[in-house]
């Protein structure tokens, strides 16, 4: 049983938050995980991308395999087309339909969200918005997180505690919702899977 | 036993204090800085007193931790793979005068340049100072390795390398911790002229070096960390090192080939003489350069086709991945959809509010009166100046060489020109080139945009701080041409003139751009209010 993720993203948008309460939920399930992280240049705004493998056997390779991922989790729409190549044909998107915007030739979004819903499998979810509703748009990578958490091979409730590990220090409103913010993107996802 | 999740780089900073390490010196860079923060934000090394602040570059650093070595302690320097050509003097010497406290040496290559100037692989830097190298394939590893070479080091007399890659610096899994070895006691070297490299003492030195390549060759084909297994398939024979082992695991689980896996050099040439025997060609997989297929080459007197980086197997440039490795084993790889053609690319940018921004938009209207590109810089975020909007600067080679270029192409007659250079960058490498120019007297303007930090790498403490006046009246800098301003919007046109007016001069000019980076503040607000 493996579920290896590509996450995406532009630098500061905080994909390595997602991927250590993943990473916490994995350990404390006694799975094995590895997971590698873009550092550096293109923190400054740039693409970046983390390679997330979590697995119930011992894993090789550092970096997932072109067409073997089973899930690309983008924060931005067309940060999850960057990675295509690596999907696997079983694979689903799970992506955040706002844009960052940050580079003056950024496509027509339109087209973008066409594309993603050209593919076979995936979830387009506004989670900024669900992040609003619940009450602070910085917890859209929850959202996100929650929208992908139906295809983890991790159970939800670890994963849950993971997030409770993660946002501790911040005190119990801060958990509390984060907390809500992913169920809600999970209850999102399996509404709207395609 | 619980496994901690720790990255490739946070496994060798724990390494190192489990291992019994006194002191670890650095300076930041991609992408070995997370090392030294790792160690500097751990509750047992502050318990332990561990010494850990930054050093002002990689040869301050060297060398401070082989005179902890001196003194009996274990120690580390850490840095990335460029940093070492700053600190090879001190490198190189330090295989003459060997060590008495272990003194590891952590180099952090950056294959395909994530983050770096060159992709130059340190192994051979090792190999040239005929040192033992180690280079582990995985985070457990890396801790493990860590560990063994600080005793490794003080096993042979020499300092050890540990060779990691970006991937592996910066890939996180659960690693198990072993028992914890205490400090050494200050002791000094048994023989007190070992650390005198005058003419004399360095050549009995150097034979001496030369003596323990025997044991070094002995130790390698015996490692725990190197080893062969053997196959009935005879095409090909594979080589595996460090973590290319785990591209080619990811691919061949249970291939039937025979298979030599090296992780501590020098190569293992006993194991070499046992692969060769059982296959009729091989693929060499390493990560960097074709460091071990060359020398495969030259140990074989046979005509034995030899794969690799070398002829085409693999390609010559660039990180492997499992694909990679994949392709070179004849094994067919199978992508999933194209990239659609609308995706453009998104390249790094200076920070919405950087000062950097405010420094370039000055000096772009500065220059505006003079020909020719003539504004040299340097390694930091104001790189990121050859990019639009501001596509401003013409150089960017190694730390401080802006200010030297600028020296020397006005030198050549292209004067005024002027250097673009960051406040830790200045203190890492600059100061001297400043007192170059001033002892030439030449026309050229070293703008010093100073944010307080070191930045790129994620907002480390900077050398610099507080002291860069001080240091340009101290080389020489006549005081009234060093001028400090704020980079603001508001301050744009006393900015311009400023540049102006100290283009005009002839003469050595520097004037100061001083605003805190804006991430290292925010950070700050952060931890307040957490």
């Amino acid at each position: 049983m493996k579920t290896d993720i590509i996450l995406a993203g532009v630098g500061g948008q905080g994909i390595l938050t997602i991927a250590s309460i993943l990473g916490q939920a994995a350990i404390n399930e006694n799975l094995f995980l590895k997971q590698a992280e873009t550092h550096g240049m293109s923190q400054r705004g740039g693409a970046v991308v983390s390679h997330l493998r979590i697995s119930d056997i011992e894993i090789a390779s550092d970096l997932i395999p072109e067409g073997t991922a089973d899930i690309i989790l983008s924060v931005e729409p067309m940060e999850a087309l960057r990675y295509l190549p690596y999907l696997s044909d079983a694979g689903y998107i799970v992506t955040n339909t706002t844009p960052f915007l940050n580079i003056p030739n950024y496509p027509d979004l339109d087209k973008i969200l066409s594309e993603i819903r050209n593919q076979p499998r995936f979830v387009a979810i506004d989670a900024e918005k669900i992040a609003k509703k619940i009450g602070n748009h910085r917890a859209s990578n929850m959202v996100m997180l929650g929208a992908a958490s139906p295809f983890i091979h991790i159970e939800s409730s670890k994963i849950e505690e993971g997030i409770k590990r993660i946002f501790d220090r911040k005190g119990d409103a801060i958990v509390e919702l984060n907390l809500n913010a992913y169920k809600a993107g999970r209850q999102f996802a399996l509404e709207n899977i395609n | 036993m619980q496994k901690e999740l720790l990255l490739g780089v946070e496994a060798i900073g724990q390494g190192a204090i489990d291992g019994g390490i006194s002191g670890v010196y650095a300076y930041p860079g991609t992408p070995s800085t997370e090392i030294t923060e790792y160690i500097q934000g751990n509750g047992q090394a502050k318990e332990k007193g561990i010494r850990s602040n930054w050093s002002a570059n990689e040869k301050t650093a060297y060398e401070a931790a082989l005179g902890m070595s001196y003194a009996g302690k274990r120690s580390m320097v850490c840095m990335k793979h460029v940093g070492l050509n700053v600190a090879a003097d001190a490198f190189i010497n330090s295989a003459i005068t060997g060590v008495n406290g272990g003194l590891l040496i952590t180099v952090a290559d950056d294959p395909s340049m994530h983050s770096s100037q060159n992709e130059q692989d340190s192994r051979f830097y090792g190999k040239f100072a005929m040192i033992p190298i180690l280079e582990p394939s995985n985070q457990q590893e890396a801790y493990d390795m860590t560990r063994y070479g600080l005793q490794l080091s003080e096993e042979t007399g020499l300092p050890v390398m540990l060779r990691i890659t970006t991937r592996l610096a910066h890939s996180r899994a659960g690693i198990v911790r072993r028992e914890i070895t205490g400090e050494n006691e200050l002791h000094l070297p048994e023989d007190p002229t070992q650390f005198i490299l005058i003419p004399a003492i360095a050549r009995k030195r150097y034979k001496i070096l030369l003596e323990k390549q025997k044991l070094l060759n002995q130790l390698t084909d015996n490692s725990k960390y190197n080893f062969f297994k053997p196959g009935k398939d005879r095409n090909p024979g594979i080589i595996a090192c460090g973590i290319a082992y785990n591209y080619l695991m990811e691919n061949f689980d249970s291939g039937n080939f025979p298979l030599l896996k090296i992780s501590q050099y020098p190569v293992p040439e006993s194991l070499i003489a046992k692969l060769v025997e059982s296959c009729d060609e091989i693929l060499v997989l390493e990560e960097g350069y074709p460091f071990v297929e060359e020398i495969v080459k030259g140990l074989l007197n046979k005509n034995m086709k030899i794969k690799g980086r070398l002829n085409g197997a693999l390609p010559r440039d660039g990180e492997l991945n499992p694909d990679i490795v994949a392709n070179a084993l004849g094994k067919k790889v199978s992508s999933g959809p194209a990239v659609p053609d609308l995706v453009v690319g998104r390249p790094p940018a200076l920070c919405k509010g950087c000062g950097h921004r405010d420094m370039f938009n000055a000096l772009i209207e500065a220059m505006k009166k003079y020909s020719g590109e003539r504004v040299f810089s340097d390694i930091g975020c104001y790189a990121l100046g050859v990019l639009p909007p501001f596509q401003c600067i013409y150089s960017c080679v190694d730390m401080g060489a802006s200010v030297t270029m600028a020296k020397g192409a006005a030198d050549a007659g292209l004067s005024p020109s002027v250097a673009v250079i960051g406040d830790s960058t200045f203190t890492h490498s600059g100061i001297t080139g400043l007192l170059d120019a001033v002892n030439d007297n030449v026309n050229i303007v070293v703008i010093i945009s100073d944010n307080e930090s070191v930045s790129m790498t994620g907002g480390q403490d900077s050398s610099a701080t507080g002291k860069i006046e001080s240091i340009c009246a101290g080389v020489g800098v006549d005081p009234s041409h060093i001028k400090v301003f704020i980079p603001l919007p508001k301050n744009h046109d006393l900015m311009v003139q400023a540049i102006e007016e100290e283009l005009d001069y002839e003469g050595v000019s520097v004037i100061v751009f001083r605003r805190e980076c804006v991430q290292t503040a925010s950070r700050k607000r952060r931890k307040i209010n957490s």
